[in-house]
């Protein structure tokens, strides 16, 4: 697949966007589901990943052809990732308690209008629960395990990504997986 | 009972798949001997589980779609740049045209105040240039944006540009006449103009070279 990309990415920078929306559809879902992962709302990972796609595009010109664009591709949308949960001060949590109720949380006010059978009900709670876990880990943390484990990618590659030393890789991983054994233990 | 801590950093090797024989042997034993420690590997190893079973989600639909509408445009830039790189003598040939185009109509523009070459004997009265009765006027004469009224005689070419020219019965000129009125016109003057010059210039040298001989 690399070297289909490779010659992808010589057309695109001789000018053809047309190839360009190839190499979108190659790596559209990967790129969506790390935003989606990291920052755990459709919307806004819809968002970023657009943009790191277009970053990508308007930057070709310095990507250096050696590498895998995976990776470039990636290391991108990380940086998105980070830039835009660090603006966004979280002004409401949905688990907080609703003020002058009792054991009253946001999620109840969301009304559940599709009706779903009990089965698929339960996996997508367990789904939903996994998420807001992966959501609570500090943000390197999460970025690690989230490239690791949901994005399946080797330890060098992640930290080519991260542009990090191998061995805070493995830190940041360990550290990740111990704090998702806390929190998910009891699931 | 504490274990040693090592065997946390084993665990964590392990799920790396970069442990050795020997470290691996180790943590089995110590887990098969340790509930506690095998409860915290177990554990580990769910919480994995949970996070790799995530479904995996696709892109919306219209993705690509919406991302290809979002990119600059610069498809316009790079097929002019494209017809410039294959057509070297042509772009050549346009650039020198647009300015030499540009710079002429300039010069055209800057001039439209009255002006007339300078003979003691023309007579100038409200825009209006007079060859007197009877008077010689020796050399070209040059009248812009005004009128001329040839009375006399004129030993040399006129011009008249931008405006009109009256040769009265006794006037006499010996040499061209000529009347520019519009810009193309006006260019045409030019590139003649500079055309003799050039030719003037080449000429010239010639002839100083000849001299020199």
């Amino acid at each position: 697949m690399e070297t289909i990309v490779k010659r992808r990415i010589k057309q695109v920078i001789k000018g053809d966007q047309d190839a360009y929306g190839e190499i979108v559809e190659l790596y559209r879902d990967k790129v969506f589901q790390l935003c989606y992962r990291m920052l755990g709302d459709r919307h806004e990972a819809e968002d970023i990943a657009q943009e790191a796609f277009i970053r990508a595009f308007i930057n070709i010109n310095s990507f250096n052809q050696n590498l895998k664009f995976s990776s470039w591709i990636y290391r991108i949308a990380t940086n998105l990732c980070i830039d835009r949960i660090r603006k966004k001060k979280p002004d409401y949590f949905l688990d907080a308690e609703v003020p002058g109720t009792e054991g009253l949380t946001m999620y109840s006010q969301i009304s559940s209008d599709t009706v779903l059978p009990e089965d698929e009900l339960e996996s997508l709670e367990l789904q939903d629960e996994v998420q807001k876990e992966i959501s609570k880990l500090p943000e390197k943390y999460r970025m690690a395990i989230v490239l690791k484990y949901i994005e399946e990618l080797s330890l060098n590659e992640i930290s080519e990504i991260l542009d990090l030393p191998l061995g805070t890789v493995k830190t940041r991983i360990h550290r990740g997986r111990e704090a998702l054994r806390q929190q998910l233990k009891n699931v | 009972m504490s274990c040693p801590d090592h065997i946390v950093d084993y665990m964590h090797d392990y799920l790396d798949e970069e442990i050795s024989e020997r470290e691996e042997q180790e943590l089995r034993k110590h887990l098969h001997s340790c509930s506690d420690c095998e409860q915290h590997f177990r554990e580990l190893k769910k919480a994995i589980a949970f996070v790799q079973n995530t479904s995996h989600i696709k892109a919306p639909d219209g993705f690509t779609a919406s991302v290809m509408a979002k990119l600059p445009k610069e498809k316009k830039k790079l097929e002019m740049s494209r017809w410039f790189k294959s057509h070297p003598f042509l772009s050549a040939a346009s650039l020198f045209l647009m300015l030499m185009t540009g710079s002429i109509l300039s010069t055209w523009n800057e001039d439209q105040q009255f002006s007339v070459s300078k003979q003691p004997n023309l007579v100038v009265e409200n825009g209006t240039v007079v060859v007197p009765k009877g008077e010689v006027v020796k050399g070209d004469v040059v009248v812009r944006n005004g009128r001329l009224n040839i009375e006399g005689e004129v030993q040399g070419d006129v011009t008249v540009i931008n405006g009109e020219k009256y040769l009265a019965s006794a006037g006499h000129v010996t040499g061209d006449v000529q009347e520019v009125n519009e810009v193309f016109e006006w260019i045409w003057y030019h590139i003649k103009e500079t055309a003799r010059d050039t030719v003037g210039l080449f000429g010239g040298n010639e002839e100083d070279q000849s001299l020199q001989f």
